[in-house]
């Protein structure tokens, strides 16, 4: 009975939207390569903090007052006086981070699988998108508690696009509102970070899965699974998503709900990483936090921003930090995929680049110094000539034979 | 895959035992979302009760307090206007106040603590608009025998915020809790 009034529902709405045809086509009868590891988890847990974005960042807009006068009060009125106001807000605060973390454990993923590879250029494009999308989202965000260390950062980052020849200085008074970051800066910002950007990203984010459903997972051997096929089109090293990956995937939320609402219940401030002591007293415009760092995802670039000792060119560095992953598909010249067929050299230069990422990432925090301007300039060439020697010792380098089917 | 020796019935039980554990999981979770659209301290701070001193107040006078962003009107009543009270029943769609739109001890055909003080929330039954104070004969047309008149869909209530048959607000006035501290001071909001 119940199974028939069911099955003839779905097929009243199969004529009329093609329901079952878009769950077989992204679900039960998606063939992902069944050799995923744990560094598969981040795709679908960046989509597990999205969602937890939107839903407690709706909640923090309902309480949240955008205006220079209530903003910094109105954050304390969440702490203080809404029930469960304070875990809302620390959901939130928590996410940003972790939102972070997963992101950079998913690219890193993409560079030692070689995920960025043929044919899945405009996949990696679309992502790295993502990505910069998610620095602007946080950075609207960062000025919204209209504490000290947000006015500020607020401040200095618009100031960078004063560093633009002949435009420069319109421009930042275009992009305030103002002739200093205040209340009009504050009101766009938040309208772009609770509006647009959400917009944005959840296109982006459709356009990501749809590119990455069309040219099929990557796996960590590298091996395409549609070259070897069975006699109905399915690949052999394939297993639908669901139920297989969509049960790991569960698993793997669990096991990231216990660490993030570790943090979330214990140490929301995250020993200062997540939650800087400055923001806990009111923006004021004419004083400036004694010591003044990013929030710990943005300092490598930070670092490497710092580390040119020229306005206009430390600028355009950081900003090409980022531009260059746009090139990675045609940098690499490697004739396989995965990091366990590469030869020495590749293997090297991503340990390099990773150990000298983690230091940009702790130089960015710290207050420069003339040693620690020299560490970063030397982290910063390092961080580029990954990228721009990756043709030459790519192609060099000494590759294992690539297995025919995945083991 | 090999589908030859799966125990279906474990897969079941798996299935049937973590969508329970999980679902259990979901409902606590929207406990916090939930709970933060009631009422917050601040809320429930500014709608603590408020004091009135009722010894100044003339017969005939309406008072408008707000208690909880709702007016509440104090209003003293002549011994004329209580001896009417008592004529109108059939004229009433709840004369006796059976439906619970006052506390216990203003269950009386006075609908107050003190007979002539009488004390109710200012929002008509109907869709929430605040009635008319129209305490005078032939005011609102030329039937009118006194009491409030709601502007937005004409209901009519009595000067004991009784309503009328007819009109479409479907039962009296709500009174406030409330009492008084002394001869002199009522607290609406305390019981």
């Amino acid at each position: 009975m119940y199974k028939n009034i069911s099955h003839n529902l779905i097929s009243w709405v199969d004529k009329r939207f093609p329901v079952t045809k878009l769950w077989k086509e992204h679900m039960s009868e998606y063939h992902a390569p069944k050799n995923f590891n744990f560094w598969y988890y981040f795709g679908s847990l960046a989509l597990l903090v999205f969602g937890m974005q939107i839903l407690s960042g709706i909640w923090l807009t309902m309480f949240y007052n955008p205006s220079s006068i209530e903003a910094f009060d109105s954050v304390e009125y969440i702490m203080r006086d809404i029930k469960f106001g304070w875990l809302i807000r620390y959901i939130y605060l928590t996410g940003a981070s972790f939102f972070f973390i997963v992101i950079y454990l998913h690219i890193f993923r993409a560079l030692m699988y070689g995920s960025y590879r043929k044919p899945r250029e405009l996949l990696w494009i679309v992502g790295v998108v993502i990505f910069l999308c998610l620095m602007a989202e946080c950075f609207f965000g960062y000025l919204l508690p209209w504490g000290n260390m947000s006015f500020w950062g607020a401040q200095v980052i618009t100031s960078l696009f004063g560093a633009i020849p002949i435009i420069g200085e319109s421009l930042v008074e275009l992009i305030r509102g103002d002739y200093t970051v205040s209340g009009v800066t504050l009101n766009r910002f938040f309208s772009i970070h609770v509006s647009a950007m959400p917009i944005i990203f959840l296109i982006l984010i459709v356009v990501h899965l749809l590119a990455l459903h069309e040219v099929g997972s990557s796996n960590p051997d590298g091996i395409e699974i549609k070259d070897n096929k069975d006699k109905n089109g399915i690949p052999l090293d394939g297993i639908p998503m669901h139920p297989y990956y969509t049960v790991k995937d569960l698993f793997g939320f669990s096991v990231f709900f216990i660490l993030f609402f570790s943090v979330t219940m214990f140490i929301p401030d995250f020993f200062g990483y997540f939650l800087e002591a400055p923001n806990f007293t009111p923006a004021d415009q004419l004083v400036t936090p004694e010591h003044i760092a990013p929030v710990w995802y943005m300092t490598p670039y930070y670092a490497i921003l710092r580390a040119i000792p020229d306005k206009l060119l430390g600028i355009i560095a950081m900003g090409a930090s980022i531009a260059i992953l746009f090139l990675l598909p045609w940098l690499d010249r490697s004739p396989v995929n995965s990091i366990r067929y590469k030869g020495l050299m590749s293997k090297l230069a991503l340990l390099i680049f990773i150990i000298s990422f983690f230091i940009l990432g702790y130089l960015g925090m710290e207050p420069p110094s003339e040693a620690k301007t020299l560490l970063a300039q030397i982290c910063s060439f390092i961080y580029f000539a990954f990228f721009i020697f990756m043709p030459f010792y790519s192609s060099k380098d000494k590759c294992k034979e690539v297995p025919k089917r995945v083991k | 895959m090999d589908k030859k020796n799966v125990n279906i019935k474990r897969r079941k039980f798996l299935t049937i035992a973590s969508s329970i554990v999980g679902g259990i999981g979901v409902s606590f979770a929207t406990i916090p979302f939930i709970a933060s659209w009631l009422p917050s301290a601040r809320a429930k701070a500014m709608g603590a009760p408020v004091d009135i001193d009722i010894s100044s107040i003339e017969e005939g006078q309406r008072i408008t307090l707000d208690w909880r962003g709702q007016p509440i009107f104090v209003i003293k009543r002549s011994k004329d206007v209580l001896d009417k009270l008592s004529t109108l029943n059939d004229k009433l769609r709840d004369p006796g106040s059976t439906a619970e739109q006052q506390p216990k001890y203003a269950t009386n055909k006075h609908r107050s603590i003190k007979p002539e003080i009488f004390v109710v929330i200012g929002i008509c039954t109907h869709l929430g608009c605040v009635p008319l104070y129209k305490p005078k004969k032939g005011e609102v047309d030329p039937s009118w025998i006194g009491g409030f008149f709601c502007p937005c869909h004409g209901s009519r209530f009595d000067l004991a915020g009784r309503v009328f048959k007819g009109v479409p607000a479907p039962c009296n006035l709500a009174i406030p809790p409330h009492k008084y501290l002394n001869t002199k001071i009522l607290r609406i909001g305390e019981e």
